[in-house]
């Protein structure tokens, strides 16, 4: 019996992970934050509509089937003319703004965090080697991000998807291109310092543990900045998306994201639907929004405090 | 910076050859073997690669990018006499992004705490939140559709001004270039904001601007004298950045608005698959970039003494 | 008679700090006078609140740290009740500082004649050709040869010497009454201290202006000053003439502030050191702050803040058994 009284006690009194993570400083700090709090919130709520989103929808604004004519031109539930079924109004089709904005979202968020995760993945690979590697190839690739760095990403997003034509992958390729620069430099660095820091340890060592004990050493030390670099990446890269398909160069158009519901939107502007443009460019802010909320919070938090 | 044009040219040639064939653009859907030969001949797509490449280079440094496929005018020609339009509303733009960013920027910097400060920031958040087409379209229906203050779309008459022709030195001009001006600037006074209050932050905690307070120096001539020129260092290398973002984000505004400028030339010659503007653009616009980089780094060295040239 | 030499008479100043956890008081009502033309050392460990008493005469404590009590009569007038404008007059004019770090003293992107030229032009009405004359004859005082071209160098052409020596010059400018030096010599080489202190001891006796010499260095303190205010946790606990309290320490503080300073002649195998480490400022002891590290602290101690008791002519020690009395048990 007081075996077991014993085991239980020093069970019991090991907090486990999640229960450090609910006491720690940070969270302490999160709670304590407004913006933090709501900004998150935001965030989750549009994931969660992304994902769940089309189970709940009036309709499906795609399948041809659903949409009727009759429906079209409907303006949003509390204006004079519109329909509690079409909240947020209808387009020129018929198509219900707000299930359209549902779908859209999916794409958008979707091109946003696998974008941010190709371009992370390839900027670590590249910012390791080029650290690691020294010499010529170091100074080529950091050249080369410096020099892409002085123009606007904007503009080579736009070149890139004129060149290699519309299409999910495409956009995925050119923001990976575009999006890689910025951790490539921050974990080069980090690899630099650790670098020198295990020359004159492992002096002694030769061979392939040195690579592993770098790869060791650098992601940890990397790993909050690259958290940070990369929520302000995916809302910069909804916000790239968005751009390019309102100009009619980014996913095709039969997966249509919210960009491209506003360039639709576009040409009913002036004959007064403005519904059909203003909502989903609103959701785009809303998600951006939050986000950039949030990477702000987090930036606080995780950088070393300077008082 | 030779070899950062050289590459941007071969990436643009590469690229822009490779752009569906232009051919087709300029023939009907049926038409002969013999026909399409022709054209293949006259466009010289029958060379080989890299002769092509060499005789693009050397065309590009006469400025002869070929004619544009619609307008059957010289590339080239066609942008430059685009390009004063997009100035107008990029100049307009830059000087909102200075007038606004630096102001709001070092005030929310000097007093971070106030309820102000917080405001603007929190705005300023919201500002890199916004796509800008949906900015410029809101304003569009708002304040041009509802509210008629402001013309829809299009650039307003052109006078002359000190010689030179330009739509600010008309009412009607300036009528025109707010909307776009301001759709344009806008996330550009947030990044400033954010950026000049950072700068404000580090270096108000700085030691010399204690020491220069037990000197005897006004808040205010601390601020303006002393903590400004030293936060203008980084600020004034971003600029250089902005005006390539400026110049980037003409390409939607001008779209929106109907501006006639080069960045509509684009767009339109993208959609028009009209090869000659496209590289004529993008190679007009590296060198600018190529021309704005230079100039930053000769102001950074004037403004920062530790820096040698 | 006597009123007329003090220049400054510190009443109980009292300086907190608020921080989020908790409230420092990095000043704890300190009391002491200044005469013209004196040179008084405030002596402590670090976070001792030395340089915070300096910071606090001349009110330039910023957030979240505030002046929360007490009086600084400087020249009759209570500077703790004028308004900011009326500090900004005498910043620099009548009171002036030197800081710690001449390196980051100075703004980077002026020439050091500019910034010498500023607390000429905020402070005297000279014309532009006089300010030029006297910036040149300032950086000659403070040993800088070549004064006129160098007035046109900018701060990182200058060796961290030099920079003080420049610093210094701009705090005489104005010929101040009185000088504040916050560790003016901490960040520079050894060997430069020593060209600094002296250069500072004379200029100051030259000029008739007092100095208020913050330190950690005892050594410091007794080449220089001629009396010395014993800081610890934001307390005096002891003040009197210089030669007074290195011969006859009274504060058990004092005496091993003293006694570990390594001596050269003696033969010993390891130096001397206080027991124990600075108290938590969050969660200071009541009684004497010194008590946990006192070698003769007794039961009182721990209970109740020692009052002052006089040792000599100006000699104050604030302890309950002070050192070379009949109640200490050394």
């Amino acid at each position: 019996m007081f075996q077991q009284k014993l085991e239980e006690t020093v069970l019991s009194s090991k907090p486990s992970k999640l229960n450090r993570f609910f006491h720690s400083e940070f969270f302490y700090n999160y709670r304590k934050s407004p913006t933090a709090v709501i900004s998150s919130i935001m965030i989750l709520s549009a994931v969660l509509i992304a994902l769940f989103g089309p189970m709940i929808t009036p309709q499906d604004p795609y399948s041809l089937a659903g949409l009727n004519l009759s429906d079209a031109y409907k303006p949003p539930a509390w204006i004079e003319g519109g329909e509690a079924k079409f909240f947020f109004g209808t387009d020129q089709q018929g198509r219900d703004i707000m299930s359209a904005i549902i779908y859209g979202s999916r794409v958008s968020l979707y091109i946003g965090f696998v974008g941010v995760f190709f371009a992370a993945m390839t900027g670590i690979v590249v910012g390791l080697i080029a650290g690691y590697a020294g010499g010529r190839l170091e100074s080529i690739i950091m050249r080369i991000a410096d020099i892409q760095l002085s123009f606007p990403s904007m503009l080579i997003a736009l070149f890139l998807m004129t060149t290699f034509g519309r299409s999910v992958t495409n956009v995925l390729i050119a923001l990976t291109l575009i999006g890689w620069v910025r951790y490539a430099r921050i974990v080069r660095g980090e690899t630099l310092t650790v670098k020198k820091k295990e020359y004159i340890e492992a002096s002694k060592v030769i061979g392939f543990s040195n690579i592993k004990i770098i790869f060791q050493h650098v992601l940890p030390n990397v790993l909050t900045s690259v958290i940070v670099l990369s929520t302000i990446q995916v809302g910069s890269f909804i916000l790239i998306e968005a751009t390019l398909s309102f100009l009619g160069l980014g996913v095709p158009v039969i997966r249509p994201t919210l960009g491209m519901l506003c360039s639709d939107g576009f040409a009913v502007l002036y004959s007064g639907l403005w519904w059909v443009s203003f909502f989903p460019g609103l959701y785009i802010v809303f998600i951006v929004f939050g986000i950039n909320l949030f990477g702000d919070f987090l930036r606080d938090e995780l950088n070393p405090r300077l008082k | 910076m030779i070899i950062v044009l050289l590459v941007v040219s071969f990436i643009v040639f590469f690229m822009t050859s490779v752009i569906g064939n232009p051919v087709h653009t300029m023939l009907p859907e049926r038409a002969s073997q013999e026909q399409v030969d022709q054209v293949v001949k006259m466009l010289g797509l029958d060379k080989p690669l890299h002769v092509q490449y060499l005789i693009f280079l050397r065309n590009a440094l006469k400025g002869d990018f070929g004619r544009s496929y619609t307008h059957f005018q010289p590339a080239l020609k066609l942008i430059f006499s685009r390009f004063p339009a997009t100035l107008e509303i990029v100049v307009v733009a830059m000087i909102m992004t200075i007038v606004f960013g630096i102001t709001f920027g070092v005030y929310a910097g000097a007093y971070p705490r106030s309820r102000i400060s917080k405001g603007i920031m929190g705005l300023s958040i919201a500002g890199i939140s916004l796509p800008s087409f949906w900015v410029g379209m809101v304003l569009i229906f708002f304040l041009s559709v509802r509210l008629g203050w402001f013309p829809v779309s299009g650039r307003g008459t052109v006078g002359s001004l000190l010689g030179i022709r330009t739509s600010l030195a008309t009412l009607d001009g300036w009528r025109h270039i707010i909307l776009p001006s301001i759709t344009l600037a806008g996330i550009n006074v947030a990044t400033i904001i954010r950026l000049v209050r950072a700068g404000m932050l580090e270096t108000m905690r700085q030691d010399y601007i204690k020491f220069a307070k037990a000197k005897g120096v006004s808040s205010r001539d601390v601020l303006f004298k002393h903590a400004l020129k030293n936060i203008l260092i980084p600020v004034v290398t971003i600029f250089g950045l902005q005006l390539g973002e400026l110049i980037a984000f003409t390409t939607i505004t001008e779209t929106i608005y109907a501006w006639p400028g080069m960045g509509k030339l684009l767009i339109d010659a993208i959609n028009n698959l009209d090869r000659p503007i496209v590289s004529a653009y993008l190679l007009f616009v590296a060198v600018l970039f190529v021309v704005i980089n230079f100039v930053v780094d000769i102001l950074y060295t004037m403004i920062d003494p530790r820096v040698d040239l | 008679m006597s009123e007329q030499q003090k220049i400054l008479e510190v009443k109980d100043l009292k300086t907190y700090f608020y921080t989020h956890k908790g409230v420092v008081k990095a000043v704890d009502s300190v009391s002491f006078d200044l005469d013209r033309g004196e040179i008084l050392g405030i002596v402590g460990e670090s976070g001792g609140g030395k340089s915070v008493t300096g910071f606090s005469l001349i009110r330039l404590i910023e957030e979240p740290g505030q002046v929360v009590g007490g009086e600084v009569i400087f020249k009759g007038t209570d500077l703790l009740k004028k308004p900011e404008s009326y500090m900004t007059s005498i910043r620099g004019k009548e009171i002036s500082m030197v800081f710690q770090d001449p390196m980051t003293s100075l703004n980077p992107v002026y020439t050091i004649g500019k910034q010498l030229e500023e607390v000429l032009i905020l402070h005297d009405n000279l014309n532009k050709e006089q300010r030029r004359r006297k910036c040149i004859e300032l950086l000659k005082s403070v040993g800088i040869s070549n004064a006129e071209s160098r007035l046109n160098n900018y701060p990182h052409q200058f060796s961290g010497g030099m920079r003080q020596r420049v610093i210094i010059a701009i705090a005489l400018a104005s010929n101040p009454d009185l000088i504040i030096a916050d560790e003016p010599t901490t960040a520079l080489d050894v060997t430069i201290q020593a060209q600094i202190l002296k250069l500072m001891k004379q200029l100051s006796k030259e000029t008739n202006s007092a100095l208020i010499l913050i330190t950690h260095d005892l050594a410091v303190i007794s080449e220089l000053t001629d009396r010395v205010n014993v800081m610890y946790c934001g307390k005096i606990v002891e003040t009197g003439y210089t030669q007074d309290i290195i011969r006859h320490p009274a504060h058990p503080y004092t005496q091993g502030l003293l006694s570990s300073i390594p001596n050269i002649d003696e033969e010993k195998k390891r130096l001397n050191t206080i027991p124990g480490i600075v108290p938590n400022m969050f969660d200071l002891p009541e009684g004497c702050k010194f008590a946990e590290r006192c070698p003769y602290a007794q039961e009182i101690c721990w209970k109740q803040e020692p009052e002052g008791t006089n040792r000599g002519k100006r000699h104050e020690v604030y302890c309950f058994f002070p050192l070379g009395s009949e109640d200490s048990h050394e």
